[in-house]
Order: structure tokens, then C-alpha cells, then sequence
């Protein structure tokens, strides 16, 4: 046991001896916390709209300030003629264009039925679509509110749009990234990070003195691992941590249960590292291994960012092998829709299974000789 | 019993040769040394007696035990030094030797005896990183780390080279320190002057054991008239020696060139004379020859060339 201490110890050693390690450690969750929190979203902020009010009264310049006062848009033209609206539109000066037809509150005041043309630069069309949705509701509630205070109440527009977005009533983006990043943080700090520390000992020749002793494969590997295992889980409750009072996003399930988790996926992904170690020879082979064998599948494959259900059928069951898919399914679970164990357990051993499978693979793979 | 023995013991990688099928034994106590060029299989066999490598043929024992079967205990009782520093660059001399001393679950302070002297020497730098040391104190500290679980074998992988001279003869010191402590000691180093510190050495070349001595006895292995010419033009007097009927070989050595005589039992003065009359005959004029003892490189040489001459009959 004192051995192994000693084993560990001297890791500790090495990591806070490296800098560019520490950095790569907890910059990278930051940093990724950071993009996809700011600057990758997919829902529509400080849109400039623009309006072409034909009808130019009163209940159009109140749909106007609507579309202001929303946070998804800022007004940036009121105009009164439909060309010039599309040219607001193909200079980009707007990104989306609402034109209230000439007799659009008439035909509201008569029979409660408005029709409202909403015009979009569909150049990029993940968020054209987005944005028309976003407009459309926006005029859809305040010509409600209209319905309601006018005491129209049972002429209100049966056209409302009752959809709503369930476990993400606002469809924000943040709260889908976060899960993603976590599966991503930590299979790049656990399994890049290990396969690495283990290579360089081959590379620098120390492995050939640590195997002339009597530590035992396990104990190198678990010696290895153990540190990680540390800093990984100091990687969660960061990210948990800013999640939570950075962005708000809210956890809804068991906080503990959400944490046990992620252990079982850390111990995954080192295990998974370890794998890589042992076949590879130099520390570029096993970054090069981990970064195309568990990064990008952890991107692309584990529903992330593509949606498994529209991917073809090769890739859908490619993804079954894929640990980040399991655990995305699990702290999407957990952080939003409040799901327990009781409805996770399949997913659970899942993972406990592959973890056993890789550390299995790993010791077996871990040559007790130079050859 | 031997502290070391290898029968038949025998490596290849691939389709290459490293080892071909060798058997020696080493008592214990004794400084064995392994001397031969680089490429010459000393890494493959070290490599072989610590367990690091499995062998294709025959089988060795150290310190009683067996290098395939037993290495995991084996591991315990040996000490092993490789050729590249293979030390942790990024912790500290004291750091280093307590991870080596911790993971053979031994202590700095129960065998500071063993490498006192080397110890006093490394504490100064104690807080100074592995990496940030000179040549000569790497290879001390490698020692020092490889010695503090005090093994009963240790196996050094070309200790001395690419070290300055003085930390070299310091080196070779406090191996006949852990000779007198009754270690057993392989050494293997390419440096032929080195072979005098030991009790007995292997020359090595090719994946063969050429021929194990005591380095005294090695110069009696040369049975051929030996003199060293000097002076005059360099390639000239090579070409001219080369071409002399009697010539059996011609090597430069340092300033001199060393002229091995085929007659065998002929009286090295007199052939020496008759070499020079034959140079200046030729037109070199003002060198001289003196009989010489053969030194280690030359057995090396002469052996290495009557090893690949029997080769080829042998194939041919």
C-alpha cells in the first residue's frame, strides 16, 4: 500500500510540475463552458427586426413595441413600404421582417383573425427557422393580450400556438450544451490525459525501470488513474458549479445521484485512456488515438450536437458503443427532467459495464515485458 | 552456485539476430564486464537477464532464479540501471531516489550505507530537478536509485558513456565499493580501457560472445608478432603496409599504426627491423616500428575478424 502512495505521490509530483498540463486541465472546461455558454447558442438574442406596417395604427405600432421589448429582438426600422423592407433585409441591417397587411387590424377588430407575413434571411436556416418561430410567438401572445383586455375573450385567436417546448420551455441552448460539455471535458482530461501520462513513461525510458521493480501492472495503472480520477471530479463541479450561478441553468433531479454519475463516467473514460496507452507507443500516437478514437465520436456520435435519431442506421448503431451517448442520456436525465435512478439503471450499467470491460482489456493489454 | 548463468540463451527481432545462442556463468561478487561496440546485442542481453525481454531459445538464471518464470521475483532482488537516463527529469534528486526507494518498499535512511559515498556527493543538489543535473551526476543519482533497495545482482547498461572522465574513474570507484559488499555487478560499456576494472570480461560483437577472459589473460589470446609504425605520410604508409606480403593486418591506432606480423613465433625486434628496411625500400623513409604488447582492442579486433572469416567458411 505504501508503495502505492508512493506511486501516487509522484504523480501529483509531475502534474503540478507542468504547467501546460494544468492549463490544458482546467482551461479547456473553461474555456468550452465559456463558447458554448456565450458565443454558440442557437436561440435568437438582440435580433434587429424590422417592421413594414402597412396599417400604421395603434394596435401595429403595439405589436412594434412588443417585438422591442422582447429580449430575443431590437426594432431596428419601422418602414411603410414592403421593398424597402426587403432591402433592410438583403443588407442584413434586419434579420427577420414582420409586415402587418394594410387592413391587419381591421380584419382583427371584425372577426379576430389577423394575418401576419413574417419574411426571414433564410441564408442560414437552423436559426431562420428559429427566428421565425421566436417572431411569431411574440405577435401571437400580445395579440392574446389584445383579445383579452378588449374582452373579446372567446373570439381570441384560435390560431395561438399551443406548442410548448417541454423540460426546455424556452428552448435554451445552454441547458442541452451543458451535459454535452461535460461528457466532452472529461473524456478529453480522463482519457487524453492518462493515455498520455502513461506513454511518456515509455517514451522517456521510465517504464522500462518501473517494470524492473516490483510494482505490479495494476498498481501503475491505478497509481495513474487515481489523480485524474481527482482533478476530473474537481472538472465536474466546475462545470456543475457554472452551470448553475453562471448561466442558471437549473438542476432538477438529485444533485448526488447527478455526481455518482459522472464518477462512473470519469472511471470510464480513464479506463478507456488506459486502453489507449497500452497500445500506443509515443505520446503523439496516444494523443492522435484519443483524439480521433474518443473526441470526435464523443462529439458527433454521442448526440451532442447531431441528433441520433436522423443519422443513418450504420452511425445510429455505431453510437451504441459510444460512452458519451449513455452518459448524455443520463445527466440530461438528471439535470432536466428530474429522473432518478429508477429510470436510469439501463443506462447505468451500460457504463458500469464498459468500464469493466476497459479496465479488464487494459490489465490483460498492459505488457508486464518491453514486448 | 553462479549468480548469473545462461545457457543457450538466444534473441531475435523479427528476422535480425540480436543474440545468437550464449552461455556463460558469473560467481558471485564478481564485476562481469560486457564489451563490444553499439549494436553489439549488450542492451538485448541485459535486457533478457532482468525479464524485460523473453527469450527465443535457452534459458538463464540470476541469482538462482528463473528470468521467465520467476521474474516477478526476480524484480524484487535485482537492480537495474538502463543505458538511457531513465530517471523522472522533472522531480528532484531526493524526490527521485524516496519514489525508488518507496516503490521497492525500502527507505533512503535504512540503506544510506550502501550509497553513502555516492549520496554525499548528490546532497548539495538534493532540490536541484533530475533533468537540471550534469552528465556524471545523472548517472550517479541512476545508480544511486538503482542500488537503494540493495539488490543482490545489479546490471549496469553502459554506466560511463557519454560521461566526463573524471566522473567515469568515480563511477568505476564505487563499483569495486559494491564488490567488496558482495554484489554481483554486470557492466557493459563500450570503452575497451574499461575492461581492466573488471574480474573478468565478454567481448561482444555481432550477437556473439567473441570471448570471455580476465582482462590479464586477454593479451595472451594474441599470438601474432605486433608492432606500431609512426611517421611519415599516414595514407601513404597504411597503402604501403597493406601491400606487404607478410601483413596479416593493418590498423590505425591513435598517432600509430599497428602492423600485426602472420609469422607466428618470429622474433618480434628483428621483424621490426625488416619492416622498416621494407618501407624505406618503398620510399618511405624516417619511421619507426617497436614491438608492442597487444593491447584489448586489438585481441577485440583480431577475434572479431576470425569470428566473421569462420562465419563465412562456415557458410560459404
Amino acid at each position: 500500500m505504501r508503495t502505492f502512495f508512493g506511486f501516487v505521490r509522484k504523480e501529483f509530483f509531475h502534474l503540478g510540475r507542468d504547467r501546460r498540463t494544468l492549463v490544458v486541465l482546467f482551461g479547456i472546461p473553461l474555456m468550452q463552458m465559456l463558447l458554448f455558454g456565450f458565443a454558440l447558442r442557437n436561440e435568437v438574442k438582440d435580433t434587429p427586426v424590422a417592421v413594414v406596417d402597412l396599417s400604421g395604427d395603434p394596435l401595429t405600432r403595439r405589436l412594434a413595441s412588443a417585438l422591442e421589448a422582447s429580449e430575443s429582438f431590437r426594432l431596428a426600422a419601422t418602414v411603410r413600404n414592403l421593398d424597402e423592407g426587403k432591402k433592410l433585409l438583403a443588407e442584413s441591417k434586419a434579420k427577420v421582417l414582420v409586415v402587418f397587411a394594410e387592413d391587419f387590424s381591421e380584419h382583427f377588430g371584425r372577426d379576430g383573425r389577423a394575418e401576419v407575413e413574417i419574411l426571414t434571411d433564410g441564408s442560414d436556416p437552423n436559426s431562420a427557422r428559429t427566428r421565425v418561430a421566436y417572431a411569431n410567438g411574440v405577435v401571437q401572445q400580445e395579440l392574446a393580450a389584445v383579445a383579452r383586455e378588449s374582452g373579446k375573450g372567446a373570439g381570441a385567436p384560435h390560431i395561438e400556438a399551443a406548442t410548448r417546448m417541454r423540460f426546455n420551455p424556452s428552448l435554451e441552448s445552454t441547458y442541452l450544451f451543458v451535459p454535452g460539455v461535460m461528457a466532452l471535458v472529461l473524456t478529453l482530461v480522463s482519457a487524453l490525459m492518462t493515455s498520455v501520462t502513461i506513454t511518456r513513461e515509455k517514451e522517456l525510458g521510465t517504464m522500462e525501470v518501473l517494470l524492473v521493480s516490483p510494482l505490479r501492472p495494476f498498481q501503475i495503472i491505478v497509481g495513474k488513474v487515481v489523480p485524474y480520477l481527482g482533478l476530473s471530479f474537481l472538472n465536474v463541479l466546475i462545470i456543475l458549479g457554472l452551470s448553475r450561478f453562471a448561466f442558471g441553468v437549473p438542476i432538477v433531479g438529485n444533485v448526488f445521484l447527478l455526481i455518482a454519475e459522472s464518477v462512473l463516467y470519469i472511471v470510464c473514460a480513464l479506463s478507456l485512456g488506459v486502453l489507449v496507452s497500452t497500445r500506443a507507443e509515443t505520446q503523439q500516437a496516444a494523443t492522435t488515438g484519443s483524439l480521433s478514437g474518443l473526441m470526435f465520436p464523443t462529439m458527433l456520435l454521442s448526440g451532442f450536437i447531431f441528433p441520433l435519431e436522423s443519422m443513418p442506421r450504420v452511425l445510429y448503431w455505431l453510437s451504441h458503443i459510444v460512452p458519451a451517448r449513455w452518459f448524455l442520456v443520463i445527466v440530461r436525465g438528471i439535470m432536466l427532467k428530474g429522473v432518478g435512478i429508477a429510470e436510469l439503471w439501463p443506462q447505468t450499467l451500460i457504463l458500469a459495464a464498459m468500464t469493466t470491460f476497459f479496465l479488464l482489456a487494459s490489465v490483460r493489454n498492459f505488457h508486464i515485458r518491453l514486448e | 552456485m553462479a549468480s548469473i548463468s545462461v545457457e543457450g540463451l538466444a534473441k531475435s527481432f523479427g528476422r535480425v539476430p540480436a543474440l545468437l545462442p550464449t552461455s556463460f556463468e558469473v560467481a558471485p561478487g564478481e564485476v562481469f564486464g560486457l564489451i563490444g561496440p553499439d549494436g553489439a546485442g549488450k542492451t538485448t542481453l541485459m535486457r533478457l537477464l532482468v525479464s524485460l525481454l523473453l527469450p527465443d531459445a535457452g534459458s538463464a538464471r540470476v541469482d538462482g532464479l528463473d528470468v521467465v518464470k520467476d521474474f516477478r521475483e526476480l524484480r524484487r532482488r535485482v537492480g537495474y540501471m538502463p543505458g538511457r537516463f531513465s530517471l523522472y527529469q522533472d522531480l528532484s534528486v531526493r524526490e527521485n531516489l524516496d519514489f525508488f526507494a518507496t516503490i521497492f518498499g525500502a527507505s533512503v535512511a535504512e540503506n544510506r550505507g550502501l550509497v553513502d559515498d555516492l549520496y554525499l556527493q548528490l546532497e548539495p543538489f538534493e532540490k536541484r530537478r533530475a533533468g537540471a543535473l550534469s552528465g556524471g551526476m545523472k548517472q550517479k543519482l541512476a545508480l544511486c536509485c538503482a542500488l537503494i533497495h540493495r539488490p543482490r545482482v545489479l546490471f549496469l547498461d553502459e554506466p560511463t558513456t557519454g560521461i566526463d572522465a573524471v566522473s567515469r574513474r568515480e563511477l568505476w570507484e564505487m563499483l569495486g565499493r559494491l564488490r567488496a559488499a558482495g554484489i554481483t555487478l554486470l557492466v557493459s560499456t563500450p570503452y575497451m580501457d574499461e575492461a581492466s576494472r573488471c574480474d573478468r570480461v565478454a567481448l561482444i560483437e555481432g550477437g556473439r560472445i567473441l570471448a570471455i577472459e580476465r582482462p590479464g589473460d586477454l593479451a595472451a589470446r594474441y599470438r601474432y608478432p605486433l608492432l606500431a609504425v609512426e611517421g611519415g605520410p599516414r595514407i601513404a604508409l597504411l597503402e604501403a603496409l597493406r601491400s606487404l606480403p607478410q601483413a596479416r593486418s593493418v590498423y590505425p591506432f591513435g598517432s600509430t599504426i599497428h602492423f600485426t606480423d602472420q609469422r607466428l613465433g618470429a622474433d618480434p625486434a628483428a621483424l621490426a627491423a625488416e619492416l622498416v628496411g621494407a618501407l624505406e625500400g618503398r620510399g618511405l623513409e624516417g619511421l619507426g616500428a617497436q614491438p608492442i604488447e597487444a593491447g584489448i582492442e586489438d585481441v577485440f579486433m583480431a577475434l572479431a575478424v576470425d569470428t566473421r572469416q569462420a562465419g563465412e567458411a562456415h557458410h560459404g
